[in-house]
């Protein structure tokens, strides 16, 4: 199970690729790919160009459901998804929308 | 300290009008993501794994309240209101917009700072002793060649596109405090037997995956030979440094492959080429940028201070402060004084805008309005009369400061880790933190003594786990952290790299082998008297593994 991930051009946040092809700030929105051929097919679509200029670094990620919610896998995922784990002020984390807030 | 003559001035000013420029046609879409990243990496602007990170020059570690106050004011207007200092004496800002980049620059610039250089296949800030012209035992002010080198290597058109990039330190004190052999050059400063001022020349000195310690290729370079010198080694670097694997692209594999006679006898050839050229440094060019580090008017004072004596007799948390935290100075009366960065359970060489604030106001008041950055990312006030450190003390503690730590256990170096860092194959801070407040009780500390743990959270090795007396490095295991000690190192005038110990640890044992090693320190040691470091060359790795691994 995966999802798209990059970087958004002007600020640098953590976004991934929703459902409707517009980039989300939270994981649990993002659109999610049970198979390869289609994750591979969007991955060089238009939808996620560089020159769209609205992200850089495109890339996709392995997820899960942990406790009922989208998780990424590796741990430098989770961390991109929450924020720095030594400043729990900081970042996605910290925003009263953040399941982790 | 160094002010800008019109020419630095308008360069940086051209520089900043240049990156927005740059910025304005990245974000219309004039210029690809791969077209400008080279461009905003010569400016300092990393993409981390928030957010960008923008990295500022801090020439040679040294500055002052007017600039400490615009970083704190960078820290609160376009950054999260911290600021992280670096072993390479720079300031990383870590949560800056790319619109807000251009501004932020253009700020720097109005107190004479920028970012040019802190990344990229150049010639990067050089490095120096953060006690620099203050030290007692310092023999020349080592940032007046610092600076020189600083002029020299800004945007020279032979050497922005290196192999590699390329790092230079210099001390003017025999006790080595900046790490000078394991840098790219490494430079003592030295005097002959006609009392000539030069240089001892360390080449191929580095960290990373392939550490080294640098090796000498001269014992007396003289003064005026500097430039010319330097110049010699980069174009033996630029000609023949690999290119085609950046792992394999410093300087110190060239000489690891290339051999120091051959290597040596290659510079040599080349600086006959070079010498006598323009390059050749004029004494009267080194007064002027001398007169610019003229140390400020000291008062003549006794060299012991009542009020200083009596307030360490009185208050003992200001004795402990001051038995760790100030360094000799070369006027009596006075001493530096290392602001710690590392309180207990903090983040190493983060400090806040208001912190940064508090520092300012106490350079400008008993400081002769100089602050340095040290390479083991603590703050210093180089210049304070200990009349006045009772004061400066209770100010410090009022705002968190009076950490009396400098040099102990806790005052560790770690780099940001895989918290902040896009490199990174672990984390580092939360292990500093752990082992921070393992040994957070002062008594237990000062009864360990000097002893230097250094953490990276990869091989690139930004925390200097290699020259840790214990190192700690972070690796990737199958996705879960992972962590090696080394020991044995040390970054000082008797640089060793350290050796692994043995197998690794995971994230949650980490910290008690660290005490166990520790442990095993105070029970082989001849006494307090006998260091980390001294023990550990005096009885080598075998106790310590028997405490880590048992008998094997």
């Amino acid at each position: 199970m995966k999802v798209i991930t990059a970087n958004r051009l002007l600020d640098g946040e953590v976004v991934w690729l929703g459902p409707d092809g517009k980039w989300v700030e939270v994981v649990g929105d993002a659109r999610v790919f049970e198979e390869a051929s289609e994750l591979q097919q969007v991955l060089q679509s238009e939808t996620v160009s560089e020159e769209r200029q609205e992200v850089v670094g495109v890339y996709e990620i392995e997820v899960a459901y942990k406790d009922g919610r989208l998780t990424p896998t590796r741990l430098r995922e989770a961390i991109r998804a929450l924020g720095p784990t030594t400043h729990p002020y900081l970042g996605k984390q910290a925003r009263p929308e953040s399941p982790a807030a | 300290m160094y002010r800008y003559d019109e020419f630095d001035q308008e360069f940086v000013n051209e520089r900043v009008a240049q990156f927005k420029d740059q910025v304005r046609r990245r974000l219309s879409g004039d210029l690809t993501e791969e077209q400008f990243k080279p461009l905003r990496l010569m400016n300092g602007l990393y993409l981390q794994l928030h957010a960008y990170m923008l990295r500022v020059a801090i020439p040679y570690g040294t500055l002052n309240a007017r600039q400490m106050r615009k970083l704190a004011h960078i820290a609160r207007s376009y950054d999260r209101g911290y600021g992280h200092f670096t072993t390479r004496q720079n300031i990383q800002f870590n949560w800056p917009t790319l619109a807000d980049t251009p501004k932020i620059l253009e700020e720097l610039a109005e107190v004479q700072m920028h970012a040019i250089q802190t990344s990229g296949n150049c010639i990067r800030n050089v490095t120096s002793d953060q006690f620099a012209g203050a030290a007692d035992d310092e023999f020349a002010d080592p940032r007046v060649y610092a600076e020189i080198l600083r002029q020299w290597s800004s945007l020279h058109p032979e050497f922005l596109f290196l192999p590699r990039k390329f790092k230079i330190a210099i001390t003017g004190a025999p006790q080595d405090r900046a790490a000078v052999q394991v840098h790219d050059i490494g430079l003592q400063l030295t005097q002959n037997a006609q009392g000539e001022v030069g240089f001892v020349v360390f080449v191929g000195g580095g960290l990373g995956r392939t550490p080294m310690v640098g090796r000498k290729v001269r014992d007396f370079l003289p003064e005026k030979d500097l430039l010319s010198y330097c110049e010699a080694i980069l174009r033996v670097y630029n000609r023949y440094g690999r290119r085609d694997n950046k792992y394999k692209a410093r300087i110190k594999i060239l000489m690891h492959e290339t051999g120091l006679d051959a290597l040596k006898q290659e510079i040599e050839t080349e600086f006959e080429a070079v010498k006598h050229t323009f390059l050749d440094l004029p004494r009267e060019e080194v007064e002027r940028i001398n007169a610019y580090f003229a140390p400020p008017a000291f008062e003549t004072l006794p060299a012991v201070s009542e009020n200083f004596e009596a307030e360490k007799r009185a208050t003992p948390v200001f004795a402990d402060f001051v038995h760790r935290n100030l360094n000799g100075h070369k006027a009596p009366g006075y001493a530096s004084l290392t602001i710690s960065l590392k309180p207990i359970g903090g983040a190493p060489g983060d400090a806040s805008d208001e912190q940064m604030e508090v520092i300012a106001d106490l350079a400008e008041r008993f400081g002769h309005d100089e602050i340095r950055v040290s390479h083991e990312q603590n703050l210093v006030l180089p210049h304070v009369k200990l009349d006045d450190l009772p004061t400066v003390f209770k100010i410090l503690q009022a705002n968190g400061l009076a950490t009396p730590n400098a040099g102990l256990v806790t005052d560790m170096i770690a780099c940001p880790g895989m918290d902040y860092c896009a490199l990174a194959n672990a984390r580092s801070i939360p292990i500093a933190q752990e082992i921070s407040q393992r040994f957070h009780d002062i008594k237990r500390q000062q009864d360990v003594g000097d002893l230097k743990i250094k953490i990276s959270g990869c091989i690139n090795a930004c925390g200097h786990h290699h020259v840790g007396h214990i190192g700690i490095l972070g690796v990737d295991r199958k996705g879960e952290e992972f962590y090696q000690i080394t020991l044995g190192g040390s970054a000082d005038q008797n640089t060793s790299i350290g050796k692994i110990i043995g197998r690794g640890f995971p994230a949650n044992e980490i910290a008690d082998a660290v005490e166990t090693v520790v442990e095993a320190y105070l029970q082989n040691r001849v006494g307090p008297e006998e260091t980390f470091i001294e023990t550990y060359r005096r009885v080598g790795d075998a106790p310590f593994k028997e405490a880590l691994y048992g008998t094997v």
